[in-house]
Order: C-alpha cells, then structure tokens, then sequence
C-alpha cells in the first residue's frame, strides 16, 4: 500500500470510485473501524491522571497536598492528605478502565462482523473494520448493513430491496430502496468488478433522510438520492443478496454522525452538592480568617512575651505575618470539612444503587431475558425526584403487536367468550382457544377464543365467507410462501398483517399476487380473483378498497375503512344493520380496541367499464392528479352494503394503564410523544387510560397557523385559569391574552376582557383537563413566543398528548419543560427516533429487548417492559433519594463535628493551628473509622420496604419537592455537626481542666474517643434499617477504632518510627481511668439526646405520610400478613376508535405496477385444489394433537408476548 | 434480531426463537439470583421512633445520671485540695524580689519560703503539684519543637537532632540534648515542704519523686543513648539546653538512676499540657505506715529556689496539695454535669409524655391516603 500524506482540509465533497483502492486513498476518508474507547494500556495513566485532575475536589486536594509540604504551615503531616488522595485516584481510575475494557470489547465484537467484500475478482470474507470507502460489498438476507453503501443491484426484479430501519429511526415496517436502473442488472461478480463508477456526493452529515449524490459511469450522470442508499444500522430484509458501494464509512456514516456527543448528565443533588461546597468553602475561609486574626492579636499580646520560651521563628517577621500563615495552617487542618471521601463515597453509593437495579428480579423479563440494567451510574438519586414522563408510545405504551380480537358480522358480535350460564368470561391465558386444525394454512399463534366464529364458517354462512374473503382480498399485503404452506405476509402496517392474517385462519387464506390478480385459498379451494383496480389509502381518505373480479365472473368492490366514512357511503338498505354495528362498534372502542369497518358492493360491468376508463384517463394526468383521482374514487365508493367491523387490540404492554395509575399518583405528570397519528394516540391515550369519559375536556389543538394555535391555547388556558380561580396563573393567562391581542382580532379581547372581571372569583373546581396537540400545532407552539402558555397550558392538564411529533420536536418538548419547570424529566422510548428526546431529558429510559437498541444505548436505564418504570422510580429511586439524602445530611454532621472541634480548641492554644487529635486519627476518621457505617446506611437503609413504595405512591412525592435535602436541612445538619463539636470539646475541657491528667494526648484520646462513639450512635438513630452488614460495619467500626488506637499507641510502632507515633502509651494509661469513660459517656448522651428529642418530637407531632406508613407497616407487621387489597384500573371509555393504518401512502401503486413481484412468483401463481396438505391427513391429524391446548410448549417464544395483558401482576399489590 | 410486530412477521422470528430455545439450556439466563442481598430483602431490624421507645430512655438516662452524680460530687467534695500562688506578683508576697531581680545570667539561686495551714489533715497519699497558668504549653510550635527519635536514644538523632527543634537544635556549634523548645523550657523550680509542729521546730517532709511519670514514658517513650552506661560518655558531643544551668545526665544529683533523658521531672514536663493552665505531678507524699495522717493540719512552709520567670508572659505559678479518689482529683464539673443532664432528661421525659399524650390523636394512620 502505498501512504500517502492525508491532507488536514474540510470535506467539501467527497469522490469515491468503485473498485479503485487508490484513487479513493488519496482522499483519507474514514474507515469503517470504530472506536468508542478512550484510552489504551499506554496512553490510560497520564490521561487518567489528566482528567482526574481536571475535577475541582482532586485538584483542591492536589493544592492542600502542596501547601502541607511547606513546614511552615503545614499543621498536618503530609500523609493525613495523600492518603485518601491516592486512595480516591485509585478507586476512580479502577473504574475508569473497567469501563473503557468494556468498551473495547464492544468495539472489537462490532469491528470484527464478517462482511463479504469484492476483492480481486473474489468475494472474500472481511471484518468489518477492514471494509473501506469505495468497495463493493455484498449483504445478505437478515444482515446488518455494515457502512452506508450505494445500493447497486439486488436479488429482487428491479433492484429493489427492502430494509427495516429499526436502529435508524424506531420505525418498525420496511421501506423499499432502489437500485439506479442502470446498475440493477450488475448482479454478477465479474461485471461488478468492472464497474468503476465514481460518485460524487455530499460530505458527511447526520441527515438520515436526506442524500443527494451523482453516479459519473460511462460519461453519463445520474442523480442519486436517500432512496438508493442503504446505511448502517439498517438491516436487510425479505431480499436475498444485494450489491452496494461503500461511500461513507466507519464514523463518518449517517448513525455515528447521529450518535453525537453524550453530553455528561449529573443530578440536583450533584448541583447542589457543589453548591453547598462552595458555601463550605467560604464558610471555611471565614474560620481561617477569625482564627488568623485571632492568632495576629494573640502573638503581639500574648506570645511576644512568651518568647522566653517560645521565639518567634526566623521568617516569623510580625504577628501579622504569623497570622496569615496560621490562615493557611488552619485553612490545611479545617479542610476536613469537606472530605475527599465525600466524593468517593457517593460514586460508591451511586455504583451499589446501580447494581440494585440490576440486581432486581422484579425488573427482569423472562421472555425476552433481559434484566433492568443501569447504564449510567451516577443518576440513581434523581430517579426519585422525577415529576415529569415523556413517553414514546409504539413500543413503549404498547407492543406494537396488532391482534384480531374481534368482530361484528351482519349484526353479531364473534370474539367473546360465554360459559355455560350465558356470563361473558374474562379471557386469560388459561381460556382454551379455537382448535384452527380444519384449516393446513393456518398460523399456528394466532390465537382466538370465540368458537362460535369458525362454526359459522364452517357452516358456510354467507356473510361471513364475504366478511372474510374481503379482509383476504382488500390489502395490500405481499405473501412469501418460502416453503409450501410457510406464509409469510410483508404487510406495510401491523393492522393490516393482523387482519389478513385473521383471514387466514378463518380459512380464506390469502397466497399470492401477481399485479393482476389475487389467489386466494378458500376452504381449501384455491380460487383466483382478477384484481382491477385498487383505491388506495390515504389519510383523507382514510379507507381503502380494491376492485376485483370473482371467478364467476362478477365484478365487486370490497372496502374497509373507518367506521364514520364507511357509513357515510353506505347503501340505505343496510340501516338497520349500520345501527346494530354501531353499537358493536362503540361497545368494541370501549374496550380500547381499534375499529374498521368492512362494506362491498357488487358492479356493473357497464358501469365499470365507463369508470375504469375515466380512471384511467386520470391517472395520466398531470396537473390535479391527486384531486382527480380522488373524485373517481369517491364516486364509486357510493352505496355500499355493510357487512361487518372489525376489531384489532393494539397490544399494550403488560401493566401499562396500572403503571400510569400509580405513577399519576405519585404526582408524577405523564406525556406522551408519539410519532403516531391524532386519532391512534388518543385511542392508546383511552385505553391505558391517560385519557378518561369522565374527564371535564379533552382539549385538541390542531391549528395550522401561529395564530390558530395561539388562540386556541390561549382561550383554552383563560377558560380554565378562571376555574381554577388562581390568581397567578390568572395573571399569567391575562398576559397571555393581551399577548393574544397583538396577533388576534380585537373582538376577541374584548370578550375576554370581559370574562376576566366576571369570574376571578368563580367557585374553585377540581377539573380533569386533557390536552392533545398535533405536531404542525406544537411546531408554532414551541416557537418562543406561544412557548409559555403551552407550558402553562399543559400543566393545567392532567395528560398531554403529542402526536405526529418528529424526533427533534420530542426532544424540544422535553427540553421546554426542563428550561421552564426546574422539575427533572424523564425519557423513556424504545426506538432510534426516541433517542435525541433521552439524551435531552434528566434521564433517559430506554425500553430494551425490542429491535432497535439505539435508544437503549443512549438512555441512562433500560429495562424490558414499560411497568418496570414504577418499580424503577417509587422503589429504587425512591430509596436511591432517600439514602442518598440521609448519607448526605449525615457524612456533612459528622464532619462538621469532627473538624470544628479544632476550630474550639484555636482559642485555647494561641490560634496556633495545633490540632487536638492525633494525626493518624485525623487519617483514618473519614476513610476508616466512619466510612462504613455510613456507606453501609447510603446502601441498605430503607424506610419503608418495596411493597409498601408501591402501595402508596405519595411517599413519592417529597423527593419531589427536594423534602429530604436541601439547603435548609443543610444548615441543620451543619448546626447540630457545629453543636456536637461544641460539646466535643467544651465537657473533656470542663473535666480536663482541673483534672489530674489534663495533658494534651489524653484530651485528644478522649475527644477522639468520644467523637467516634458519638457518630456512630448517632448514626444508629438515624438509621432505619439494621441488616446483619450494619450491625458488623458499625459494631466493627468502633472495635476497629480501639484496635487501631491501640495498635498505634503500641510500644511495637513506637520501636519501629519513634517520631511517627508520638502517642505511645496514651491510650492505655488514659482508657483505664474510670473519669475519661465518665466523660466519654456524658459527652456522647449531651450531643445525642437533644438530636433524639428534637426528631422524637417531629415525628410524634408533625408525623409525615412516611411516618405515619412506617408506623403502619410495623404495626401490620406486629399483627401478621392481612388481606391486602388489591388496586385495579379499569378502562371505561365509549370512545369511538377510528382507522388505525399506517400514516403512509400504501402500497397500492407499487402492487398493480408489479414492480416488486418476484419473477416467480409471477408465474406460478398456485393452481386450484392442490393444496397438499389437504389429502395428507395423518400430518393434520398430528397438528390437531399439538393444537388442542393454546398452551403449547412456546414457553420460550416470543409468541407468549401476546397473550392477553390482563394476567395479574404480583408486584402491584 | 428480536422480530415483533405483526404475525406475518412473526413467522420470521418464530425460527430463530425456536432455534434459540433449543439452545437455552447452555446459554445461560440473565436472569438476576434470587438472593435476599441483590433483592435488599436483607432481615432487618427496624426501630421507629415512638413514645414507648423514646419516653422510657428519657428516664432510664435519668435515673442512671442523677445518681451517678451525686457519686461523683460527693468523691469530689470529699477530696482535700490545697493551693498556694508563689509567683510573687504582689509587694508583699514573699517571692517578690526574686521574680523582680530573675536573670538568666545568675549563678547564685534564688531562694524564698511561703507560709501556708491546712485546716484540715490529708489522708493517704498526697500529691504535690506544680501548675503554671498561661504558659502554652500546647502551642503548635511549641508542641512540635521535640525530637522523640533524640529522646528514644536514638544515637544519631542525638548528634543531628530534627528540624523541628530549631531554634533550640544546636548551641555554640554542637548539637542540643535534649533539644527544642519543650526541653529548653524545664521547669527547674525546686519544691521543699516543711510541717511546723506545735514547738515550733520544722520537719521536712519527705516528697517521692519517683513513680510520677507514665510507666511507658519512663520504659518505653524515654531512653537514654547506649542504655544505662556511663552517660557522660553517652552526651559527650552535645550541649545542655540553654535556659539549663546543668546537662541532662546531671539532672538528678541524687539518684544516679534518675538522670539523662529518663530523669522523671523531666519526663512530666515533656508531656506538653493541653490548655495553657496545667498542673504537672511534682513529688508523691506517701502515707505513713502509723494511722496518722499523711499532713495533719497545722503550720508548713514551702520552701522555694526560685528559677523559673513566668512574670514576663503574665504566668502564674502555683503549688498544690491533692489527695485523689477513684476519679482522679478535686473535680466538681463532672458531677455537677451528670446530675444536670440526668435532670434535664428526667424532666425532657416528663415534657415530651405531656406532649404525646395530649396530641396523641395526630399519629394517627388512619388518614393516609391510599
């Protein structure tokens, strides 16, 4: 290979050539190794190092370090710094490098997917990291696409080939890409490696859906755009092979360009942290400063006359000179008031909460084996304080798994099961389903209950034969039959495959389609239909039809649509039957079920032929096109005879409407943010209800302009204000309106002015509002101008809705709500299109165990089902706030009182900078003395157990209001820190001084003594939750204390280093006199009991709902396990659903072109009654056996996912 | 690839689900263990905070400290304490001149007497003390110009003392033994307790002065370089301290045993005091084998060779005379102290029942919201 020197410029456009290694080489493009790992063995001391240094707190140690070693002021012995210093650099760059080891094995699991590259006339297996810009590679059904790559041709007719972008863009149906004509027929190796085609294209970028390039092949141009290119992360779907060209590589392809910098999130609690350390700071300087000035006046009165036996050093020019290094000399020893351990300490504690969450079983999911897994581990505390969700829907709320459940034909309802006293039963997974074994092509998962159904069919009932051969013919599903009998639909919508699918089973099996017709398998006779025309979907249409030709030779329309179009197109002589399906259908929305209606009509050849003419004519047109051809359409769609509706359970997720339930409880605000349609959203919104009948409005902003939008808002909000009768939000709606004003009519204003002196005093009323926005509504909403009465708005509602909201609007929202609100958000999504909204918010959830993983690598947790998000936030938050506080209020009161005691002492020695405990002590306290107990207390305190978080959600709520930490209990936590070591030092002094042993290492023995006593009873008062390891961490502390005290005092150390342990003998000699215990014992009762009595009295007076549950649950417990009861939601809704297709233009066009059928397919379009499986009965005869049951061995398959979601759920009680 | 969506679809993923139940039995499940440690269901203990908890500690703390205390105030008030101020800051007090006319420089002691009674005998063994007031014995400076290396007999510590003893490290060129600031400043007074009898004649009492130090002090802290041998040849090639009128192995003429750095008045003195008003142990006054008391009351003179100056620092110096019980010496603090805590919790107690009982009815867990 040659190198050559890569020249540093900006990519203005980049040239890539096929096949010529060279020539792309000069370039230097990226190549398709990635790297995510920040250090390797060589590079990870000094930049670990570098960047640990970087943090305030090392860097403040680093500076104490250096001034300890200047003997004049240095109070402290080098080592009482360094070693909890190295002590936290070590733990830290542990960390750091087991974190970057796993990186590097990501990035080396990714790097060495096999890929096939032509190489020299070859194709030969490469890693991934080893494909460069410029090569043609080949994909393969069911891959990975490794490098966005131009799509050269395929295996399928037309180079076309199907890609699912899952990763991409959270969108699970397949999109069709396709090759350039010109290079479709390259299928072949040798022509592909003659092809030397150069491409000229934009630079990188994270547009995914934007390219735009020029293919320069044979002295011709051709113009390429986003549909020829297949990126990474997409994976190729139902297409054999394909040929592409790599054009960007590695991080230069559009996935990594989106990936974007994670940006480092850090909680409240850290903000505030850093907050009160400041204040420390400065509160430290203030002591240095007293004490400084105290030892300036103390050497000219006092110690210029000691000189006799103490002279004033050399550099000891003046006492004010002494007084500004007594100000460092202090600022050294009171440094102890903010710890490095702090630091330390809470990334332990955060770790260990992680781990718990991990550890959770209740979170793990078996069907899909995944366990809860927290990615970030600094975070855990905000979990508890969350008060505002921003949830995706597809994939989060519900499965994205679409069921028939049931249906209406010809006025009667299918789908329900009655036992044998006529009472509907609730169906569960245990309720025995229809035996489908008369049926050879049937899916064997689909699963239906009704019998009464296939009796219907089986006793040929006409109108469900039609019923269901118009469910087989009316779609525009394509088949893959990959074995006989092994179908397989490609359907552009999950409601659509469902609802073919239900055909199937029912036995009007649809098999194949060739552009012109359409075989069907009915009872199994093959019958072939000729399809005529197919009047597509759109979504002013919102319904479709197709036009075919029976094989007795009549010509008939088959539509489905929403219930509410259909009917207005219906012929008068189904009336009747249009009141009785009516109210079918209203029955079926509310059971949150989505709606079709079906109707037909037979045609007149004549009529027919005239029509099919005009239509053709239309569709050459070029002007109006769309217009034309719907006017054709509507007037054939006329008069129809119903025949039925259908009835489709958009899956979702187990648990989801209790999860909101409980969530909302604990005043946690729930949004939804869905790229889904209005009326899909609000149908999820009903029926996990978010959405309720008996909520005052449902308020929908749809408007189209600036001004719309606005107005509606803002009459909305004022409406709503002067309810609420508050008058600051009456202020702000005021302002609101006369902003209104400026844009709106006068008129307006006028009457609003109106309402505005009329109902300020309106009678308060608890109202339930509900807010749904479209997403061309929320785009003017979110312009800065309209920003804050949306806020405003959405806070008065109890559920806001926004649909058809692109990935950057989510994220605008959430980061709306975060600028505005000062109250933490949460993201939770499964899909690609989620991920900017996950890396906005707070936190960031993301749903795994689906296809994308690209939301789950960006979020800060993930977990496999959307219910695990109580558990996550009112148990392991909740207590991850809750410990996280208590270890906070504490570790500050423990240092307080251990460090100021030498802030007492200053007045008594000079200002002099002695410190009162031995240095060792002052070592050890923070890391060995009380670190354990401490971490032991942030690790396994809990209030109030799981079950009880849950049963109540309000305990949610002070994490909430920032209750448990905040500058207030800061300073009471430091008062009675300050307080304590006021005692500290002024009872052994009021004992010490007159008597007998009142030398200067006895005093410190037994303040230290009782010092570390003190914190650890107090630290058994504040604990809630003795678990053995407490027990050992605090009982071991002290022992450990004596032992250490001890040892250090031992002739033995004093031998080893006589001028290291100066306490030689102290201990022993002061710890048998009787008086030093007495002490000891006063002082720990006089610093206890004021702290018990004071929070005695709270709780006995002013109990909080923690208290009072705490209370309960020990009572509970006292009196054995009760009946608990039990909390279900129920849907009640009537709402109409209305057609819930894909938001896409179907199919229809690319069907009749025939463009994406296989060539096969095309030919061997199946012949009647040859189904094979009909005659060979003893394999029938083996399926039935296995059918029998629903509960079959799947245990392991995914197909159990779909079992209905009203299985209870062990965790809600 | 997790396939989900529609059943079409489905049949796509059935496969390679299938395929991987087959093989669920080696891969192993990441299914989290069950143990009451990852699922914090640890057994524990969970006190709360009630009436029948708290109240009943209150009084049990009470009951025990009041007692206590008056134990301690009465040991306390039972100990006989004798002190007398010689500092001879006062015209008329009999130490005067020799604290005016201190300097350094004389070679002849200066001596005085005080006269003092006791009003009542002493009993069992007495203990004489020295205390100074305002001398900052606990200075960091101070504290630190020491090298416990020198004073353990460390044979090159004692020819290149630490850094720390400066500006008392060296002196007309040789090193300092002992060196520092705490050494240099000894108190070299000397005590002599005379009892006059009924007749007039004064009897000298004899003062221990053995036995006042710390046994590990004396054994383990304090050596002098190259054992008990002859210590003029151990500190040849050091100087005595400057304030000294002696070297250190001279510090006893009495006892040859008593000298160099184990010299037990020295020891005492080298245990810096933590406030700056101290007493340091200076002689034991052993109880007489007959039932006579160790000090009858009556008549004494303490005869003093005045050579410590405090005046010029505003320091005292006095004498004591203690006798000591099972907590030590004379010490009202503590039993005062005990009796007003235990008061104070007996009577907390009595307050926070008041309290609970009349608003009883608040903790009441009937109201919570469910």
């Amino acid at each position: 290979p040659i190198m050559t020197m890569c020249p540093l410029y900006v990519e203005k456009e980049r040239h890539v050539k096929a096949n010529a290694w060279d020539y792309n080489a000069k370039f230097c493009y990226a190549d398709n190794h990635i790297k995510t790992s920040k250090y390797n063995i060589f590079t990870f001391l000094p930049i670990n190092l570098f960047e640990q240094f970087q943090r305030v707190a090392n860097g403040y140690f680093l500076v104490l370090l250096i001034l300890q070693l200047i003997p004049e002021i240095s109070s402290l012995s080098w080592f009482t710094t360094i070693v909890p210093l190295v002590l936290v650099l070590l733990v830290t760059a542990v960390k750091d490098a087991t974190d970057d080891y796993f990186r590097h094995k990501s990035d080396q699991q990714v790097n060495n997917r096999q890929s096939q590259v032509l190489i020299r006339g070859s194709l030969q297996n490469e890693k991934w990291m080893n494909v460069r810009v410029g090569d043609i590679i080949k994909l393969e059904n069911n891959q990975f696409v490794a490098a966005d790559i131009l799509l050269l041709c395929s295996s399928e007719p037309y180079g076309l080939c199907y890609i699912e972008t899952a990763e991409l863009d959270g969108e699970t149906n397949l999109k069709v890409r396709q090759a350039l004509t010109v290079t479709s027929d390259l299928g072949d190796i040798t022509k592909l490696m003659n092809f030397d085609g150069e491409v000229i294209c934009e630079p990188p970028n994270n547009k995914l859906d934007k390219f735009t390039g020029t293919l320069y092949w044979r002295d011709n141009k051709y113009p390429l755009d986003n549909d020829n290119m297949l990126l990474r992360g997409c994976v190729l779907r139902n297409t054999e092979w394909c040929f592409g060209m790599v054009i960007f590589a590695g991080l230069q392809t559009k996935l990594m360009q989106n990936c974007g910098r994670t940006t480092f999130k850090r909680t409240s609690i850290d903000k505030l942290m850093n907050t009160l350390v400041l204040w420390i700071f400065a509160f430290l300087i203030c002591m240095g400063v007293v004490l400084a000035i105290g030892n300036t006046v103390w050497e000219s009165w006092i110690g210029r006359n000691f000189q006799v036996f103490l002279p004033w050093d050399e550099s000891q020019r003046s006492a004010v000179f002494s007084g500004f290094l007594a100000f460092w000399s202090y600022i050294i020893i009171l440094n102890t008031v903010v710890p490095i351990s702090l630091y330390v300490s809470v990334e332990v504690l955060r770790l260990g909460h992680s781990y718990f969450i991990n550890w959770d079983r209740k979170m793990y999911h078996s069907q899909t084996d995944t366990a809860a897994e927290a990615r970030t581990t600094t975070l855990n505390e905000e979990l508890g304080q969350v008060e505002f969700i921003f949830s995706d829907k597809t994939g989060t709320l519900t499965q994205n798994i679409m069921v028939f459940r049931k249906c209406s034909i010809d006025g009667r309802t299918y789908g329900d099961v009655y036992n044998e006293f006529d009472q509907k039963v609730e169906i569960t997974e245990k309720t025995a389903c229809v035996d489908f074994s008369f049926n050879p092509l049937c899916d064997r998962r689909f699963r239906f209950y009704d019998s009464t159904l296939v009796e219907a069919i089986k006793l040929e009932d006409p109108a469900v034969q039609e019923f269901f051969r118009l469910l087989a013919l009316c779609h525009t599903v394509m088949p893959e039959e990959k074995s006989e009998g092994h179908l397989v639909y490609q359907a552009q919508s999950p409601d659509e495959g469902a609802l073919v699918n239900a055909a199937r089973n029912f036995g009007f099996v649809f098999r194949a389609r060739t552009p012109e017709t359409i075989t069907l398998c009915e009872m199994g006779q093959a019958v072939t239909y000729q399809l005529l025309a197919i009047l597509d979907f759109n979504n002013v249409r919102k319904r479709m039809s197709v036009i075919v030709r029976n094989p007795q030779g009549q010509i008939k329309l088959y539509s489905k649509g929403a219930d509410t179009v259909i009917f207005d197109r219906l012929d008068p002589s189904s009336e009747d039957l249009m009141y009785t399906t009516s109210e079918h259908l209203s029955e079926f929305a509310g059971e949150g079920l989505r709606t079709l209606a079906l109707a037909y009509k037979d045609l007149d050849e004549d009529d027919f032929e005239i029509w099919m003419k005009k239509l053709l004519f239309a569709s050459t047109v070029i002007e109006n096109r769309e217009d034309q051809l719907g006017a054709l359409y509507e007037e054939i769609e006329q008069g129809l005879k119903l025949l039925g509706a259908t009835a489709i359970e958009d899956k979702l997720q187990e648990g989801v409407a209790e999860t909101i339930a409980c969530l909302n409880l604990a005043d946690i605000k729930i949004w939804v943010l869905t790229g889904d349609k209005l009326e899909t959203a609000m149908n999820i919104g009903y029926s996990c209800n978010m959405l309720r009948d008996d909520m005052n409005e449902v308020f929908v902003v749809s408007g189209h302009t600036l001004q719309e939008v606005q107005q509606q808002l803002s009459i909305f909000f004022f409406d709503k204000a002067c309810l609420i009768s508050n008058f600051s939000v009456l202020r702000s709606a005021k302002e609101h309106i006369l902003g209104l004003s400026r844009v709106g009519s006068a008129g307006d204003v006028e009457k609003t002015d109106m309402f505005l002196h009329d109902s300020v005093f309106e009678e308060t009323i608890i109202a339930e509002y509900a807010l749904v926005i479209n997403g061309h509504s929320l785009a003017h909403a979110l312009e800065p101008l309209l920003e804050h009465i949306l806020l405003d708005v959405a806070c008065l509602c109890k559920t806001v809705i926004c649909c058809r909201v692109t990935p950057m609007q989510k994220a605008q929202v959430v980061e709306l709500v975060k600028r505005h609100k000062r109250a933490i958000t949460l993201a939770i999504g499964d899909g690609a299109n989620d991920v900017s909204m996950i890396k906005t918010a707070h936190i960031g959830v993301g749903i795994s165990g689906q296809e994308g993983t690209q939301a789950v690598l960006a979020s800060d947790y993930s977990f496999a089902q959307f219910r695990y998000l109580q558990r996550l936030l009112l148990v392991h938050g909740r207590w991850s706030y809750f410990r996280m506080c208590n270890f906070l209020c504490y570790f500050f009161y423990k240092n307080f009182a251990f460090t100021l005691v030498h802030f007492w002492y200053g007045f008594f020695c000079g200002f002099s900078a002695q410190t009162v405990y031995d240095q060792w002590f002052i070592t050890l306290f923070n890391i060995v003395y009380t670190s354990l107990p401490v971490l032991a207390m942030g690790l396994f305190d809990q209030d109030v157990d799981d079950r009880t978080s849950l049963r109540y959600p309000g305990l949610y709520k002070p994490g909430q209001q920032n209750l448990l930490f905040n500058k207030r209990l800061f300073f009471l936590c430091t008062l009675q820190g300050m307080g304590t070591s006021f005692l500290l030092f002024f009872i052994p002094y009021g004992a010490f001084s007159v008597m007998v042993k009142e030398d200067q290492q006895a005093f410190a023995v037994t303040i230290a003594t009782s010092l570390v006593i003190v914190v650890s009873v107090q630290i058994g008062l504040d604990k809630h939750y003795w678990t053995a390891v407490n027990h050992l961490f605090i009982w071991g502390s002290v022992t450990v204390y004596f032992a250490i005290l001890f040892a250090m005092q031992s002739n033995g150390m004093f031998g080893i280093l006589p001028s290291n342990f100066p306490f030689v003998g102290t201990a022993r000699s002061c710890l048998s006199e009787q008086s030093v215990w007495l002490v000891i014992l006063l002082t720990t009762v006089v610093c206890v009991v004021p702290g018990l009595a004071v929070s005695f009295l709270r709780v006995d007076l002013f109990p909080t709902l923690t208290d009072k549950v705490r209370h309960l649950q020990q009572s509970r417990k006292r009196e054995g396990p009760q009946g608990q009861n039990l909390r279900r939601v129920r849907r009640t809704s009537s709402r109409r659903s209305a057609y819930a297709f894909s938001h896409q233009q179907g199919y229809g066009e690319l069907i009749t072109s025939g463009k994406n059928m296989r060539a096969s397919a095309v030919s061997s379009a199946h012949s009647p009654g040859r189904t094979p499986h009909s005659s060979n009965w003893i394999e029938n005869m083996l399926k039935r056996k296995n059918e029998v049951s629903c509960i079959s061995d799947e245990s392991g398959d995914r197909a159990k996912n779909r079992l209905p979601s009203s299985s209870t759920e062990p965790e809600l009680h | 690839m997790m396939a989900s969506s529609y059943n079409a679809k489905e049949e796509d993923g059935h496969h390679s689900g299938a395929s991987s139940h087959g093989g669920a039995g080696a891969v192993k499940s990441k299914k989290p263990d069950n143990t009451a440690f990852k699922q914090q269901r640890l057994p524990a203990w969970q006190p709360i905070l009630t009436a029948g908890t708290v109240l009943p500690a209150f009084f049990v703390i009470g009951l025990i400290f009041i007692p206590i205390g008056i134990g301690l105030f009465v040991s306390s008030n039972n100990i006989k304490e004798f002190e007398i101020d010689y500092t001879g800051v006062g015209e008329s007090s009999p130490c005067h001149s020799c604290a005016k006319n201190f300097s350094w420089n004389s070679t002849t002691p200066c001596l005085c007497s005080v006269d003092f009674t006791l009003e009542q005998p002493f009993e069992s063994n007495v203990f004489m003390y020295y205390g100074l007031s305002n001398f900052y014995q606990n200075h960091r400076r101070y504290v630190k110009s020491r090298d416990d290396s020198q004073l353990n007999g460390d044979r090159s510590a004692l020819t290149s003392p630490s850094k720390e003893c400066e500006p008392y490290r060296t002196s007309e060129g040789l090193p300092i033994a002992p060196c520092g600031a705490i050494a240099n400043s000894l108190f070299n007074d000397t005590l002599e307790l005379y009892h006059i009898d009924a007749n007039g004649t004064s009897n000298s009492i004899p003062l221990v002065k053995k036995g006042i130090a710390w046994w590990t002090d004396k054994h383990v802290k304090f050596r002098n370089p190259g054992g008990n041998g002859n210590l003029t040849v151990a500190f040849q090639g050091t100087n005595k301290p400057v304030n000294w009128r002696r070297p250190v192995y001279e510090l006893d003429p009495s006892d040859s045993e008593n000298n160099g750095f184990i010299n037990e008045d020295f020891i005492v003195w080298m245990r810096t005091a933590a406030l700056p008003t101290f007493r340091k142990l200076y002689r034991i006054i052993q109880k007489k084998p007959s039932s006579t008391p160790t000090l009858p009351s009556g008549k004494y003179v303490l005869n003093i060779t005045y050579n410590y100056p405090v005046l010029s620092f505003d320091g005292r110096k006095r004498m004591i005379l203690s006798t000591i019980s099972w907590m030590g010496g004379k010490n009202p603090f503590l039993g005062i102290a005990y009796i007003t805590v235990g008061s104070i919790c007996f009577f907390l107690g009595v307050v926070l029942l008041i309290i609970h009982h009349k608003y009883d009815t608040r903790n009441n867990s009937a109201d919570i919201p469910n």
